[in-house]
């Protein structure tokens, strides 16, 4: 069994029997996508709200939440998952700093974790769990077996979604 | 210059300079502080990605205190002092006098906050005195989580125009005793030169991390921006 590592603002996908991860999630969102049938699991870690914001126009999709979901769905469909049977769960979002609510109306991660619900609202993916906000860094780990979402913190015991 | 990863060898030295600058008064600043001799290495500036960026401090997961401040004013960028969690208590004892029980109580986390703020402070005034430039900073906040957690969000800004940022980091210690390690020195990920081992003292690290405007601004503050490649 492999365990397939994605780093800030990129994605993959991993099927049965191996396992996706990625480490250290603090205001970033890291957002799975899983197909039952056919044990094809995604993740993408995503970093800002909108790509509206990138200031070139040569940028990596998974950094945003209104490009990563679409583009980690396309890689999904070509791996053999089925497109209705997508269900998605995410942990991320948190609030490292207590300074960061009043640089904006919302935190950056308050934020995150809204656009990805956009997003998948758009794409008619059903959200079936979620581990979000709070104001500690998270590492989860996504089981292509059983889609089950494992949610690693410092000093908190490991919590499965 | 159209990208950070492109920045000539002449410009990079710019920065390093302006880091050992600010990282001398920072020290100077700890020493007083703590009454005790304290180091600084030549700083490090690294055009690096993202995930770089997290192996450097020894991997995303690593456990480290850091002390965050937003800059803003002529240029705008984010300062934060990071330190190993053993350092980070045993830095609290030295200001304190007292041995702690391993845990950080709500008093050691103000100190260490105001550790951070009086370094950040200093590096800034520093900084400033140095450019001309008019600099404003926000209350420090800290956190002790994983690094890749918080330095994600010290790269959020950074991150809307590109997948690089420029590191500059500069390392203090304070001397004696037989120290405990650095803040990456357990960790196997970690590829040797970045983070120094073992040594003695307490070290952490200052890391300025400019948003990508600033660059430019500090280059013509200095009169250097047509210097080099470009």
């Amino acid at each position: 069994m492999a365990v397939i590592k994605v780093g800030i603002a990129d994605s993959n996908i991993c099927k049965a029997p191996d396992s996706i991860t990625t480490l250290g999630l603090g205001s970033c969102v890291g957002l799975t996508l899983y197909d039952e049938s056919n044990k094809v699991a995604g993740m993408v870690h995503v970093m800002l709200p909108s790509s509206e914001v990138a200031r070139k126009g040569d940028f990596k999709k998974a950094k945003f939440a209104d490009t990563g979901v679409p583009e980690l769905v396309d890689m999904l469909i070509k791996a053999g998952a089925n497109r209705s049977r997508l269900k998605a769960k995410m942990a991320g979002g948190a609030q490292m700093f207590s300074f960061e609510g009043k640089m904006d109306t919302l935190s950056i991660g308050a934020r995150n974790v809204e656009a990805c619900k956009a997003e998948l609202m758009k794409l008619r993916i059903p959200l079936i769990a979620e581990d979000t906000g709070g104001n500690y860094g998270r590492t989860i780990e996504l089981f292509s077996q059983t889609g089950i979402l494992e949610i690693r913190a410092v000093s908190k015991p490991a919590k499965q979604i | 210059m159209n990208d950070l990863k492109d920045m000539d060898a002449f410009h990079l030295d710019v920065l390093r300079e302006i880091s050992n600058i600010g990282a001398g008064n920072a020290a100077t600043a700890l020493s007083t502080l703590l009454q005790k001799k304290v180091d600084m290495k030549v700083s490090r500036v690294i055009p690096m990605q993202f995930n770089e960026i997290t192996e450097y401090v020894g991997g995303a997961e690593n456990i480290v205190a850091t002390v965050f401040s937003r800059i803003d004013g002529d240029i705008s960028g984010n300062m934060l002092f990071v330190i190993g969690e053993d350092n980070a208590k045993g830095l609290v004892d030295d200001l304190t006098g007292k041995t702690g029980d391993g845990q950080l109580s709500d008093l050691a986390l103000s100190v260490l906050q105001e550790i951070g703020n009086i370094l950040a402070g200093s590096y800034l005034t520093a900084l400033a005195d140095f450019t001309g430039f008019e600099l404003q900073t926000n209350v420090p906040s800290l956190a002790i989580d994983m690094a890749g957690a918080m330095l994600s969000f010290g790269l959020m800004e950074i991150g809307r125009s590109g997948d690089w940022a420029i590191m500059i980091d500069a390392e203090i210690h304070t001397e004696e005793e037989t120290g405990t390690d650095d803040i990456a020195a357990d960790t196997e990920k970690n590829k040797g030169e970045n983070m120094d081992k073992g040594g003695k003292g307490k070290s952490g690290h200052i890391f300025l991390l400019p948003d990508p405007e600033s660059f430019e601004k500090i280059f013509i503050a200095l009169g250097v921006h047509r210097y080099g490649s470009n």
